[in-house]
């Protein structure tokens, strides 16, 4: 493989990644701290990028359907929590699954009532057309970069959220013992609310961005949930951390599993089996530290 | 001398930079019951833990009959015949008394890996956990769920298991909390009567019962074992009396 | 006591109700119970794992699908394989891929193993659907139903629907009554404890691992089972008969009809079923076709159950013995 190549396969790698922290990150935080396993947190993913979709069209620019389909996104959420996921706190994962089970299934038919079931494109905005020149003959859209550079900034901002406000205080102190932060009087109900809110922001406005690139599908959102869910197993529920290192090497392995070519006795298993390989991570991950990397143990 | 059932020795269980347990040796015999006592957070149950293989050792070493038994999994050492009670009431709930002491009990098998025949017609295993339940007491409310048990029994059923494992040694980890005295009365007797063919760990704050029952007594501060001897020398130390029964007495 | 006896008239009526369907319907609902009776072992067989053993496995179609798979292997093009050999091989199959799935899985417990298996079973699903082993995403077809001819005699043709239905309805008795016979055994009643309290169990001395281990592999080998008469059957495999919208549709059963009962398995399955059809057939309104967007009710039914039905369908009908004075049960939920 030549540096070119390379190169190309770490930027799409990384920026697969960071996409995928983007919406692992609310997921694992979901998890952590509200413990409730939300099988329909691909779906936001989808919404996002449908709502994109139509917003784009509507207002004929895509940054005002992101800033309009962020504030819906976080509409519903907010209205799936207070009306069905809270009731659902107290309940044993078992239920939790077979719910948000149930709201795939109307969310898809819901999308599949009101969009079709064709595949849609959703047109790269005018200012980041462009691409970067590496080479005399390879250039990089400045789309993806874009990508990369906003997912970075929003890791950066949770970062700080988290770290460095009270609220984030409040976050990291739930996700290591959630009976305590109620008995020390803070409003958890308005914190699970908030933090829920955040994750549907996070997977929706991940969806948006990466419409122009993934294109915007049936079946998109629970593509995108299973490999989170690796994402969580390998990072470690409730840790963000573990998120982001568990989603950048997935994306990469992901990345450079597509164009490698790896053969045993003359059955190819790269590329072709490509799909599997953040499977086998994760299965070796599992075996090593079945908490995850950055999870608690026990 | 007869040789020590259990024996720990420098046995030491960090959590982060916290030492739980700090460099604790200490000798267990059969006929013998060796209490621990200690203030709250003093390391007693992360002790217990630690013998009873719920937890695996920092550094030190635990000795089963000479053997090294540190760092093997809690089935294991149940195996080799280390029975634990538990202090938060750790039974089957949904089951009836008999058949959390049959379930106890069964483990003892070579083997469940079967398949076919009803559990309840290999009578020796319901024979032991009957025999479990009358030595505690409790055979006459062998068919009542253990979720409708009163808290007494409760703690009386999560003794009667651990025999039904037919232990040489027992864990116990405040068997009496949270009993009234009569129902303490009964446990005293009871652990007075198991003492002659198991060696115990004896972990309790009831001072009464702990001094009716012990041989020998422990005391442990901060992880660390702060004196150990006959009951009589620790009620006469000084430095026990300061460190412990002083408040204790104070607050009883 | 009361309720075991009504709860044992009840299964033997519906057996009865069983064993006289072909004097009555025609094809169609034959061939459609038979379809029904299959979900229900493939139900029973991840019950088995949910509601006995605790383990919430979002990755059973896995199993179920590799049998399918494993039939299309045995009868390639309008060849029929043979019931006697394909079976027990399908079966073998499917148990060995749960060996595989399961030492890697049983070391998690709780979300982590909710979502290792639904991974896990992805990845199957990707190796059907990602490569030329079995027609990739387009599925392959089983045109001849296995025969079941021994030294030439054939006791029954599966080409007959009425003796396919038979032959299903045998197979649901057979597991049934085995399930039970597990669960009243030494192993059963490791499995149960298991359930109820995993840590007390080891400190008893079980290696509960081995077990778990065991049991997955035994569920997995049923749902081989159900897989192999459903491809039989439907003549059809594709990728998304081991997808996870078939390991969600059978959890939904399991928990709906009310798991760690068996029963709840099989009612489940067949109102699961009966359910997908009555949405399926809604009548279009104002030019919409309703009934194509089934799911949409599927899934709204399911948000109500969850919020409205704690112990599912068959939790009604305790609610209903509730009202009514018995003597104290003293069996486990």
């Amino acid at each position: 493989m030549d540096a070119n190549t390379f190169l190309i396969q770490v930027l799409n790698g990384i920026q697969y990644g960071l996409l995928l922290f983007l919406v692992a990150s609310g997921l694992t935080l979901i998890l952590g701290i509200m413990g409730i396993i939300n099988l329909a947190h691909g779906s936001f993913y989808m919404v996002g990028a449908y709502l994109a979709f139509s917003l784009s069209q509507h207002f004929g620019s895509l940054w005002l359907a992101m800033a309009g389909g962020v504030v819906l996104a976080v509409a519903i959420g907010l209205l799936l929590e207070w009306l069905l996921i809270s009731r659902l706190y107290h309940r044993d994962h078992l239920y939790q699954v077979l719910l948000t089970y149930g709201l795939i299934l109307i969310f898809e038919e819901l999308r599949s009532v009101m969009f079709g079931d064709d595949v849609h494109g959703v047109a790269v905005p005018a200012l980041l057309q462009a691409s970067i020149p590496l080479t005399d003959t390879l250039s990089y859209p400045v789309y993806r970069l874009w990508m990369s550079a906003v997912c970075l900034a929003l890791a950066v901002g949770m970062y700080l959220l988290i770290q460095k406000t009270r609220l984030g205080m409040m976050i990291r102190a739930g996700a290591a013992n959630r009976e305590m932060v109620q008995s020390l009087g803070i409003n958890i109900d308005l914190l699970y609310r908030l933090v829920f809110a955040l994750g549907v922001a996070l997977a929706a406005f991940a969806g948006m961005i990466a419409a122009p690139v993934a294109s915007v599908f049936p079946g998109m959102g629970n593509q995108v949930l299973i490999v989170c869910f690796v994402v969580v197993v390998i990072g470690g529920i409730g840790s963000v951390k573990g998120a982001m290192l568990a989603a950048i090497l997935i994306g990469l392995v992901d990345s450079f599993g597509k164009v490698l070519t790896f053969e045993i006795a003359g059955v190819r298993f790269l590329p072709e089996l490509s799909g599997m390989m953040i499977y086998v991570l994760m299965a070796v991950v599992l075996l090593a530290r079945p908490e995850g990397l950055f999870g608690k143990r026990g | 001398m007869t040789e020590a059932v259990l024996r720990t020795e420098r046995l030491t269980k960090h959590f982060g930079g916290l030492a739980a347990v700090n460099d604790v040796s200490l000798d267990f015999f059969t006929d013998q019951i060796h209490a621990l006592i200690g203030p709250n957070g003093a390391g007693k149950t992360t002790l217990a833990n630690l013998l009873s293989g719920d937890l695996a050792p920092t550094s030190g070493g635990i000795y089963l009959d000479g053997e090294d038994i540190a760092g093997l999994s809690a089935e294991r050492i149940s195996q080799r015949g280390v029975g634990r009670s538990y202090q938060k009431t750790n039974i089957f709930l949904p089951f009836t008394a008999f058949e959390n002491c049959r379930l106890a009990a069964q483990s003892r098998l070579p083997s469940s890996m079967r398949f076919t025949r009803p559990a309840p017609r290999y009578e020796e295993v319901s024979r032991e956990a009957l025999r479990a339940l009358a030595e505690v007491g409790l055979d006459h409310r062998a068919e009542v769920p253990a979720a409708t048990l009163s808290h007494g029994e409760q703690r009386q059923l999560e003794i009667a298991m651990t025999l039904a494992t037919r232990p040489r040694i027992l864990l116990l980890d405040e068997p009496l909390a949270g009993m009234g005295s009569e129902e303490s009365a009964r446990m005293v007797e009871l652990l007075q009567r198991l003492k002659r063919a198991h060696a115990m760990l004896l972990v309790e704050h009831d001072m009464d019962a702990v001094f009716a029952l012990a041989d020998r007594l422990t005391v442990m501060v901060n992880g660390c074992v702060l004196e150990s001897g006959s009951p009589d020398a620790i009620r006469a130390s000084a430095a026990v009396q300061e460190a412990y029964l002083g408040t204790e007495e104070a607050a009883a | 006591m009361r309720n075991v006896c009504v709860a044992t008239i009840v299964l033997l009526g519906c057996l009865l109700a069983l064993a006289l369907l072909p004097l009555f319907a025609e094809k169609y609902y034959i061939q459609l119970f038979t379809k029904m009776m299959l979900m229900a072992i493939f139900a029973m067989s991840l019950d088995l794992l949910v509601g006995y053993t605790g383990l919430v496995s979002l990755g059973h179609a896995a199993f179920f699908g590799l049998a399918g798979y494993a039939l299309a292997f045995a009868a390639p093009q309008y060849e029929a394989a043979s019931l006697w050999l394909s079976l027990p091989l399908a079966m073998a199959g499917s148990a060995l891929l749960a060996l595989v799935i399961g030492v890697l899985v049983l070391r998690t417990s709780g979300i982590y193993f909710i979502m290792v298996t639904l991974a896990f079973a992805q990845m199957v699903f990707f190796v059907f659907h990602d490569t030329k082993i079995a027609g990739g995403a387009d599925g392959i077809y089983v045109y001849a139903k296995p025969v079941a001819a021994i030294a030439g005699w054939e006791p029954f043709s599966l080409e007959n629907y009425t003796h396919f239905y038979f032959v299903v309805l045998v197979l649901l008795v057979l597991v049934y009554a085995s399930l039970r016979m597990l669960l009243a055994s030494l192993f059963g009643r490791v499995i149960v404890g298991i359930r109820v309290n995993e840590q007390r169990m080891r400190s008893l001395g079980y290696r509960t691992f081995r077990y778990k281990l065991v049991c997955f592999v035994i569920a997995g080998a049923l749902a081989g089972m159900a897989g192999y008469f459903a491809a039989a059957q439907f003549g059809f495999v594709s990728p998304d008969t081991l997808g996870w919208h078939q390991s969600g549709g059978v959890l939904m059963m399991v928990i709906l009809g009310g798991m760690g009962t068996l029963n709840g398995a099989i009612l489940g399955a067949f109102a699961m079923m009966l359910l997908e059809l009555g949405f399926q057939g809604l009548p279009a309104v104002g030019g919409v076709n309703i009934g194509k967007h089934w799911q949409l009710f599927m899934g709204g039914f399911i948000v109500f159950a969850v919020l409205l039905l704690p112990h599912g369908l068959l939790g009604l009908g305790r609610l209903a013995s509730r009202l009514r004075p018995k003597s104290a049960e003293a069996g486990d939920d």
